[in-house]
């Protein structure tokens, strides 16, 4: 009976040792099915062509696979993004962590949650009616498709994540440093600049990383307004992203290197969400040490 | 309060104060005119007509039904999947594992997969699900893909509330006798119910608004099934669906019915969420 008891116990034990096991399983097989699927491309047009290569002309004759483009467009894209999206998302976390009051702050943080609950397919469809067209008359362009629709459309996406994670941090700072500060003269605004950002300051390092992570994996919302041309990156010429890059030679990868460079185009891409992630880890696991 | 603060200081604290308030202000308006703006261009275009036929191409109308019940279907077969798995994933991590080094591994993973582009998940969900297992494009092969990006999620609130069970719980349950198992099924699963809910209502969130795992592994068909026969064929989400419309046909007034669709949906499941969390909360 009792030998029976532990065989059960055991063998439940077992279960949700798999079911604990089945990220990483799932982590283990995509690594791998990317790296499996993506070097040989790599290795037939060669390393140095495929990442630095300034020409994306999969269909021509002879082919080209460069996709320097698209490496250059994330980069940019995502910079443009930070840039713009940081000093919002930070001024507004400031707010909304220390100086709101509470109303107004469950009024705004309900509108940030909203906005991190948006689809991308709605931001897209938004910014090709009515960003892209802003942009051609605003500057006068003849096609308003570019990486600073592109780029619009990302600083508001990664909005809520930095508000977020910057609030998480902020509210986390010991109330004795503020107060230290305002005992020895400091107003509450100087305080909160110049005391509570510098105290949180790795936690708001990692709500800018996740930020990074957001806009340089975004693909629906950035395929719609950017146009989706291999040109090199130029504010108002219509781009191709990395994920944008995939999402449309997935639609007619037909066989052979074409199909494969696809591949390696997702592998390059996993490779830099793996350098954010790695980032993010450190920034996060600082914070929570102080 | 600010007697004696020397008027640089007065312009430091005066334009930070600005500053903040513009930023602020300037979040909520994009929620705003979002909100207003894609309930302005998409509720004159719901019609009853489009809710409840499908598109015909002889009679040259559009309409999102089948739409709207491939969302249901992949969400319910996303749930059944993902549910045991990620919480039985949360139970291994809070009352099992013993083992510091394999947790550090099992969190690593789980954090890696939140980290990953969804436009990654659809191309591996693509190889694994549709070519390597022979699922064909599907709305099965779709919901598989969305379990895996589920996951993190639904083991993060069920950990989360895992952990404010009281241990004295376990405890007393343990000197009554009771197996390890016993105490799992009668004392913790009841106490992470709430986890286990906002989880489930995130999910969905997730799953409305997703497009990019979804175009290549649950495709685009317009098609009317039932639940079981929808789940071997092809079918566009609402997402896709306005997707597809918008970039690929030009059909905007059918987009911003469907935005507008989602807009609402995004919405509620945000109340949703809150809601449950406070009702919890008020429990305990």
């Amino acid at each position: 009976m009792k030998n029976r008891k532990r065989l059960f116990e055991n063998i439940v034990h077992g279960i949700f040792l798999v079911l604990g096991l089945v990220t990483v399983g799932c982590v283990l097989l995509i690594t791998v099915y990317l790296v499996i699927s993506g070097i040989p491309a790599i290795r037939e047009i060669g390393l140095v062509e495929f990442l630095f290569g300034d020409t994306w002309a999969s269909t021509a004759d002879p082919p080209q696979f460069g996709i320097l483009p698209f490496i250059l467009t994330s980069i940019y894209g995502t910079s443009g993004a930070i840039l713009i999206g940081v000093p919002i998302g930070f001024m507004t976390s400031v707010y909304l962590a220390k100086v709101a009051p509470p109303k107004l702050k469950s009024t705004v943080s309900a509108a940030v949650s909203l906005l991190a609950g948006i689809p991308s397919v709605v931001y897209g469809l938004v910014g090709m009616l009515v960003l892209v067209p802003g942009i051609r008359e605003v500057f006068d362009v003849p096609d308003g498709s570019s990486l600073l629709a592109a780029i619009i459309v990302l600083a508001i996406m990664i909005l809520p994540s930095i508000i977020n994670v910057s609030v998480t941090a902020l509210e986390a700072v010991p109330k004795e440093y503020e107060d230290a500060s305002l005992a020895l003269g400091a107003t509450p605004i100087e305080t909160y600049f110049r005391v509570s950002v510098p105290a949180a300051k790795s936690g708001i390092a990692a709500a800018v990383v996740l930020g990074v992570g957001r806009a340089i994996g975004e693909a629906m919302a950035v395929v719609m307004v950017s146009g989706n041309v291999a040109n090199m990156p130029s504010l108002f010429q219509s781009v191709r992203f990395l994920t944008t890059a995939v999402s449309s030679e997935m639609s007619y990868a037909g066989a052979g290197l074409r199909r494969q460079a696809l591949f390696s185009i997702a592998l390059v891409l996993f490779f830099f969400i793996m350098l954010i992630n790695a980032a993010l880890n450190f920034f996060l696991k600082r914070s929570k040490e102080g | 309060m600010n007697k004696g603060v020397s008027t640089k200081r007065k312009a430091y604290i005066g334009t930070m104060r600005f500053l903040m308030l513009a930023s602020a202000l300037l979040t909520v308006a994009l929620v705003v005119f979002l909100i207003v703006y894609v309930m302005y261009k998409g509720i004159p275009n719901i019609t009853w007509e489009l809710l409840s036929t499908r598109p015909s191409y002889l009679a040259g109308t559009i309409g999102i039904l089948p739409d709207i019940l491939n969302t249901v279907y992949i969400i319910i077969a996303t749930l059944v999947f993902v549910l045991p798995l990620g919480v039985g994933a949360a139970i291994y991590l809070t009352e099992y594992a013993s083992n510091k080094k394999l947790v550090a591994v099992i969190e690593y993973a789980t954090e890696t997969l939140s980290g990953i582009p969804s436009i990654i998940y659809g191309l591996v969900g693509m190889i694994f699900f549709c070519q390597f297992l022979q699922m064909e494009t599907s709305l099965l092969a779709g919901s598989l893909t969305l379990v895996i990006m589920n996951l993190p999620t639904i083991m993060r609130t069920t950990q989360e509330s895992l952990k404010t069970v009281p241990q004295s719980y376990r405890e007393g349950a343990f000197g009554l006798g009771a197996g390890k198992w016993r105490v799992i099924r009668t004392v913790v699963l009841p106490g992470c119910v709430d986890g286990i809910i906002t989880g489930c209502i995130l999910t969905v969130g997730r799953i409305v608004g997703e497009t990019a795992a979804l175009l290549y592994t649950a495709g685009f068909a317009h098609a009317l099934y039932g639940f079981f026969e929808g789940l071997e064929n092809a079918g566009a989400t609402l997402t896709v669906a306005l997707y597809v419309y918008a970039k690929e046909q030009g059909e905007f007034e059918v987009a911003f019915a469907i935005a507008a669709i989602l807009m609402a949906l995004t919405l509620i499941i945000n109340i949703a969420a809150k809601l449950v969390g406070v009702y919890f909360k008020r429990r305990r």
